[in-house]
Order: C-alpha cells, then structure tokens, then sequence
C-alpha cells in the first residue's frame, strides 16, 4: 500500500432502522475519504447518527446502501459482506467506544492482551505488548485489576490501549474522552494522531470537546444522518464540498 | 490465555458451589449404579462362592432362595449314588430375625455341610472357618458382630469365630455361617413348653393307637428328642449342591436326577437366572428406571447450568466477536466451561462417593466398566447440554455490545 491508497472511503452509504411508521434514517447518503496517516474529528448534536456511521465504517452494523472500502478494498456492499468481517475487524480495525466496553472477567492487562492473542501473537509477546501499552497510558500501575476496580477513565485508557494493540490501519472511537480530565482528553487525542501518523492509519474520533480540535487534520459535521466539511486533499472524491 | 479458566475463576466461588451440586448430583447417580451393580452381584457371589454344579431341590419348586424348598436329608447319599456325581452337599438356608443388644439382627443362616465343608471357602476379613461342629458361626461383616462374640440363638449360645466381608443374601441380610446340623436346631427351635406339649400328645396317642400296644418297645423310645426318633420325620435340608466329576457329562447327571418323581434339578446358570430374573428383577428394574430418569435430570440441570452462565457473559460474548474473536474461540470457551464443570463434577462425585458408599446398607459396586461409562455419559451430557448456550451465543451479534 501508498499513501495514495484511502484507508476509508464510503459512498453514499445510508442506514434506515425500523421500518413503516416507526422508521427512522440515521445515515443518509454519506460519503467520505480519508487518507492513510490522518485523524479526523466527528462532530454534531447527538442523534446525528455518528455512532451509526462509526459502527457502518467499522463493520458492526452494515449500512442499508452504499459502499464501504478499507484500505482499498471493497468490504461492505449495501449488507452484503465482500470479505469475511470478523477476520477483517480483528486485523484492520481498532474500536474505543462510548461506554468503555471491557470484558469483566478479565484484567486490564488481559484485556489488551486477548486482542493480541485473538490476532496469532504468542501469549509472552502479547502480555509484554499489552504493558507497554497500558504504561503509555498511564494505567500500567492497575494492569492487573479487573474492570470493576477501575474509575471510568481508566476503563476507557484500557479500552483505547486494546483499541491500539494490533497497530490497526483504521482507528474508530466514540467520544473516547468522555470520562476523561481535558488534560488526559487531549493526551488522548495526540496519541491517536501520533499512532495515525507513525502507522500510516487513519483516525475517526467522536468528540464534544472543541479545546482539542486542533489536534485533527480535519473535521467532519454531522446532521440528520447528513456529513458535510472534510478534508480537501486530491483524492477526496467523494467527501461533500 | 485460556478465557474459559478466566471466567472460572472470575467466578470462582459460585462455580465451586455449582460444581459441587453436579457432583452430588452425580454421585447419585454412580451411587444408584452402584446398588444396581451391587445387586446383581450379591446374587451371583452367593452362588459362585458356594459353588457347585447342580442344585437339587423339592420337586417343582424355585427354591431354595426364590422359595422354600424341603428335602429330605437322605437326598445327599442317593445323589451320591447317581454316577458322574463327585459330590453331594447338603445346604441348609433360612433367615431368621433376632434381637440383639436390644436391636432387631436380621441373619441369613447358611449351613455348612460338616465336616466336608468347614467354610474354608468363604471370603474371611478376620478370625477362622469352623473348627467343631456345634455352637460356633462365621458371621458377615454387615451384621456389626464383632470377633469372639457371643449370640443366643436358640437356646444355644454361639461364638462368632470368624468374620465375612460382602456376603450378603439377594435381600441385602448379612449371612451368618453354621453346620447344617446347628442351622436345622436353629431354624426348628421350638420353646420348651412346646416340646412338653408334643411329648404329652405323644404319650396320650401311645395309649389309644393299636400299634403302641402291640410294640411295648416302641412306647419307650417316646420319651426321646423328637428329631431323634425314628418314626418321626427329621429335619429336612432346603437342597443340595452336586458337584460334577470331572469328565462327566452334567447334562446326563441332571437329566438322570430330574426322572427322580421328588425333585427338580437347576444348573447353576439356571439358579443364578432364578434370582436375577425372579427375586431381584423388580428392584433391578426399579434402579434402573431410577438411573435413567436421575441421568436425564443432570442431562436438564447441566443444560440450564450452561445456559444461564452463557447468558451471563452475552456480552463479553458479543465483544468478543466485536473485537473479532472466531467463533472458535467462542465455542471453545463455553464447550470447556461445560467440560470443566462435567470433569470436576464426576471427580466429586468419584471422591465423595468412595467415602460415602461404604456406609450405604446395601453394597454399592463400582466397576471400572461402570465407571467409564458413567464418565463417557457426562461428558456426552456436557457436550449437549452446552447446545444451548452456544446457540444463544452464535445469535449475539456484535453491535449487542454497545446496547444496555
Ligand atoms: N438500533 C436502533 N434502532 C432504531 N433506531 C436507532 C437505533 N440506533 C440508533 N437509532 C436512531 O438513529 C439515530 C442516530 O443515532 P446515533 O446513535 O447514531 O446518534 P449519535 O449521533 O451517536 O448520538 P449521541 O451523540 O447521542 O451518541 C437516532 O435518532 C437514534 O434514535
Ligand atoms: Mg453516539
């Protein structure tokens, strides 16, 4: 791959739920393109449907139409999957998500370290990975308690360091920062832009937080299923002027 | 990292707890097996441990365990007599219901045919076979009598000699072993006042009946014990064992005792079905249902056991498949869990059981045959009571992460 090649591209990709009277569009027709090496915020009023495009973009929940691309290749058509997805999420794809979602039974470090082991790392190398992870976000002193015992913040930097384990070339988080103090919500922030940049992902980030903005190459907006703003590279095609 | 072990031990205290019921659960079931077992061998030891070819009862009858048999105590010299017979026992068995040290002592009595038969044969845990031929008894283990001890039977008083281990009759009674001649006095005993009442009867018929008036000899012998009397019947034998000499053909010697008008002959296969299918076949039948039916249960409690610990971590699950787990690893969890679980409840089951099994009545047998099969059934349990559990995990999907 070059840095030609978009980590993400969709076309026009639109999400209805529910059907008759009680349907409702979350996504309408949104496009967009981002580069390898760049992170960019998602901003817009909730119900906007930017967790309904994180979860399209992140093949959890398949848009109704449009196309979806990772990393040059074609994944989702409308539904139907082009590859097998779970092998693809494991590989390419890195999740933080609103509500920190750790598994209980297992302890900060394990947390991180399943993810490695889910992806073929021996069990050494993932645990010695996954501490050093968790020591780059300041919750290596907790690596091993579980859930449970740690404040929402720390739950959610464990999240972001699972998120960042198998050096995915898509990283997609949903107000990651929520939970945390603005010092730590930007450390957060540059971290995904230096782990975009140094690995050639690219970053799509939720966020409320308009103090960190200037942390992104871009900024998308989001209404009524609608995205506007972006990027304007060369191989922006399809992102809306 | 093995997530099946994770989550045991996340969860330890209430696995051990859950664990721990199967086990008992199980253990029933190995237990039931084990008096089932138990049974059918108890019935079979007997006869194996007497031995013996043929047995030769009172004519049309299934005794002498089915049913009471009587024989009369010449029937030995006669089958003697019979060629191809290499020897001819005769067996005395009844039971009988005492009170001892104030608590009731329920005894099958076994008479051991003296002096050929001194219970040389019997499976002795302590003590000797019998060394005269009165008033000393072997008695099993199961009848809690101790070495030495004395019991009033009768009114002879008997001193235990030796000690049995696991003979049993197919009623579960421990057996107590005598010579055929003490187990005739005990089953016949009669009070004292009784016998007085026989012997003046007696005397009133030797005035009134011609034959005492024509023989005055005869009149004098009336005062004599009544099994020693010449005309009065003697105390008969409930059957007897024939062994078949070597080279010779059974089916000739029995067919040859079977045109005896006073007897029914059985082969020792014959007898053994007797008691398999006659006396024990109810409470086999019972067991069995029972196995069954307790079998099916644990089958229904493991399956709900799986599923409830499956819908527990639906979650984990569902982020699990976010984070892209195959479902591999999804189904190795849950089959391990219910593996585990299975295992270790079998092994509880196995340890608790050795100690408890021994304090049960009845014997309880755990072959080994018993035992794997047992094992196998578990582990076919668990395989399929996880079914559901990994039905409702293959349905989460993983967006159900992010919902709740
Ligand atoms: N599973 C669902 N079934 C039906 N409607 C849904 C479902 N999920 C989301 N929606 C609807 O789709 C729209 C977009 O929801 P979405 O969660 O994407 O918004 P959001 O921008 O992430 O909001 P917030 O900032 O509050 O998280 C909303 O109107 C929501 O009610
Ligand atoms: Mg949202």
């Amino acid at each position: 791959m070059n840095d030609d090649v978009l980590a993400i591209e969709t076309r026009g990709i639109s999400k209805t739920y529910g059907a008759g009277h009680t349907e409702v569009v979350a996504l309408c027709d949104a496009s967009v393109a981002i580069p390898r090496g760049r992170t960019v915020a998602l901003l817009g009023p909730s119900g906007a449907g930017k967790s309904t495009f994180l979860m399209a973009v992140g093949l959890i929940n398949p848009p109704t139409t449009g196309q979806i691309a990772i990393g040059g290749v074609p994944v989702l058509d409308g539904p139907v999957a082009l590859v097998n997805l779970r092998r693809f999420r494991r590989k390419h794809i890195g999740y933080v998500f609103q509500k920190s979602n750790l598994i209980p039974f297992l302890s900060a470090r394990e947390n991180v370290q399943v993810a490695l082991e889910l992806n073929g790392a021996p069990a050494r190398q993932a645990r010695r990975r996954a501490m050093e992870l968790l020591d780059e976000l300041g919750v290596a002193p907790r690596a091993e308690n579980t859930p449970a015992m740690l404040s929402g913040g720390e739950q959610q930097r464990v999240a972001i360091a699972r998120a960042l384990a198998n050096r995915p070339s898509v990283i997609l988080a949903d107000e990651p920062t929520a939970a945390l103090d603005s010092h730590r919500g930007r450390q957060v922030m540059e971290l995904f832009r230096d782990v975009a940049h140094r690995h050639g992902a690219a970053a799509i980030v939720v966020t409320h937080d308009h103090r960190t903005l200037e942390v992104f190459d871009a900024i998308y907006q989001m209404e009524d299923g609608t995205i506007t703003g972006g990027l304007a590279l060369p191989t922006d095609a399809y992102s809306s002027p | 990292m093995n997530l099946a072990v994770k989550d045991i031990q996340h969860n330890l205290g209430r696995f051990a707890l859950t664990v721990l019921g199967i086990g008992m659960l199980l253990m029933i079931v190995m237990g039931m097996g084990g008096i089932y077992r138990g049974l059918v061998e108890d019935a079979t030891l007997l006869l194996e441990r007497i031995g013996g070819d043929l047995w030769v009862v009172q004519r049309d009858t299934r005794g002498p365990f089915a049913e009471i048999s009587r024989v009369p105590r010449t029937l030995a010299h006669r089958l003697l007599a019979v060629p191809g017979v290499q020897s001819a026992r005769e067996f005395v068995f009844h039971t009988i219901q005492r009170q001892h040290e104030g608590r009731p002592l329920r005894m099958s009595v076994l008479g051991l045919s003296w002096p050929q038969d001194k219970g040389q044969w019997l499976p002795l845990v302590a003590g000797r076979p019998l060394a005269q031929n009165h008033f000393e008894l072997i008695a099993d283990k199961t009848l809690g009598l101790r070495l030495h001890e004395r019991i009033q039977l009768g009114k002879e008083t008997y001193t235990v000699v030796g000690v049995t281990s696991g003979m049993a009759s197919t009623a579960g009674d421990g057996m107590i072993f005598v010579t055929v001649w003490d187990a005739q006095v005990i089953q016949f005993d009669a009070p004292g006042e009784a016998i007085r009442l026989e012997r003046a009867a007696r005397e009133h018929r030797s005035r009134t009946e011609d034959i005492f008036l024509h023989q005055p000899l005869l009149a004098e012998q009336l005062a004599r014990p009544t099994a020693d009397l010449p005309a009065a019947a003697s105390p008969e034998l409930s059957a007897v064992v024939v062994r078949i000499a070597p080279g010779a053909n059974q089916e000739k010697v029995a067919s040859t005792i079977a045109s005896w008008s006073d007897v029914s002959v059985f082969t020792k296969a014959g007898q053994g079905e007797l008691l398999l299918k006659g006396m024990v076949d109810k409470s086999r039948r019972q067991l069995g249902m029972f196995r069954t039916l307790l079998t099916i249960i644990a089958a229904v409690v493991m399956s709900l056991i799986l599923y409830t610990l499956t819908l527990d971590k639906l979650h984990s699950i569902a982020l699990l498949k976010l984070i892209g787990a195959p479902n591999r690893t999804i189904l190795g969890m849950i089959l391990q869990q219910a593996i585990v679980l299975g295992a270790v409840g079998y092994g509880i089951a196995y340890l608790v059981g050795q100690k408890v099994f021994p304090h049960f009545p009845r014997r309880v047998v755990l072959t080994n045959e018993d035992l794997l099969r047992l094992a196998i059934i578990v582990l076919g349990i668990s395989v399929i009571s996880s079914v559901l559990g990994i039905w409702k995990a293959m349905r989460a999907a993983p967006n159900d992460a992010l919902m709740g």
